[in-house]
């Protein structure tokens, strides 16, 4: 997996100074980029924190988070049961619970759960459903974030996401300089 | 070192900051009243009140109290006379008791965020404290008590 990202970086990121490619490609090249990182957005590592409803699930199989809690007005869990209640600043191996910083879920508007890439693509450009986020800003929290970093050092065992966060972030960031086009409907990775 | 409040004394630990705050409210200042259940987080019998949030101490690395304030069952009140404990012992709600602390402890964070709580709220904030006796219908019961709303 970690190699097919980097091959398709490398086939998809290499500058072509003396000679853009025609605007056909680009946008070609641009929803091809985006198909390659939703590879990370759709696994179980993110989607999980990401549901399309008020309790966060868990597992390669997505299954209901256990205990049962509930995301509460800020996404941060109710009295009792906030998410940092249980969850630390970072993974705990003997008493094998996952944590990073600021632990919580993505807010339901921004719900990837039983979503197409281009949905989540849609979704991701939408300053309404992004969290106010411009592109840019999108680029440095997949790049960058510490919650995001996460998915790839989920401790005790669990699968990470495919790939590295510095790999995600440059398939991103070379997303949006290639126009931040979506995918198809119906296009997988 | 380790400075922290703890039931409003100062305190001072010289502990491994990554040392389960429950191994220090335990071990090193003998307040026993916070049980050790899992050790995982999962049946909230190490419930205790980190600047007035729950947590569950058997997961907290002590070093995250540094400069807070810690409230467990001891100092829920200085004589055993807050409303959930006089609503417990009212309504007899302890069977084994070993989880009793932890749900005294959540129902008193629920009931200073929320003071008539309804069953739904009573249920969603005690959801992470299990009791094996199945106490859960006089401790829900206790808790409307505790709060001046009528019982079931």
């Amino acid at each position: 997996m970690r190699r097919g990202l980097l091959l398709l970086l490398v086939a998809c990121a290499s500058p072509r100074p003396e000679q853009p490619p025609p605007a056909q490609d680009r946008a070609e090249r641009s929803r091809a980029l985006f198909l390659q990182a939703s590879r990370v957005f759709l696994h179980p590592r993110c989607v999980n924190c990401h549901p399309d409803g008020d309790s966060p699930h868990q597992g390669m199989e997505a299954r209901l988070h256990d205990p049962p809690v509930l995301r509460g007005v800020a996404d941060e869990g109710v009295v009792g049961m906030r998410c940092d209640s249980c969850h630390q600043e970072h993974n705990l191996e003997l008493a094998r619970v996952p944590g990073a910083p600021h632990w919580h879920l993505a807010p339901r508007f921004m719900a990837w759960e039983g979503k197409s890439p281009r949905q989540i693509c849609e979704q991701m450009k939408d300053p309404q459903r992004n969290g106010s986020r411009t592109l840019s800003q999108i680029v440095e929290h997949n790049a960058h974030d510490k919650l995001v970093a996460w998915g790839w050092s989920p401790g005790h065992g669990r699968e990470p996401a495919p790939g590295t966060q510095e790999e995600l972030g440059k398939l991103v960031a070379a997303w949006v300089e290639s126009g931040a086009e979506c995918p198809a409907e119906g296009a997988r990775p | 070192m380790i400075r922290l409040q703890v039931n409003g004394a100062n305190r001072e630990l010289d502990v491994d900051p990554e040392m389960p705050l429950l191994w220090a409210l335990r071990d090193v200042l003998g307040l026993t009243g916070t049980k050790y259940g899992c050790g995982q987080a999962l049946c909230g019998a190490c419930t205790v009140h980190l600047d007035g949030e729950v947590v569950r101490s058997c997961v907290t690395p002590v070093g995250r109290a540094q400069g807070r304030s810690v409230i467990t069952i001891e100092g829920l009140s200085p004589d055993g006379s807050h409303p959930l404990q006089k609503a417990w012992c009212d309504l007899a709600v302890p069977q084994c008791g070993f989880c009793q602390a932890g749900q005294i402890m959540t129902a008193a964070a629920l009931l200073a965020k929320s003071p008539k709580p309804r069953d739904e709220e009573i249920d969603h904030s005690l959801a992470g404290n299990l009791c094996r006796c199945g106490t859960y219908g006089r401790i829900r019961a206790a808790i409307k008590r505790a709060a001046g709303m009528a019982e079931e």
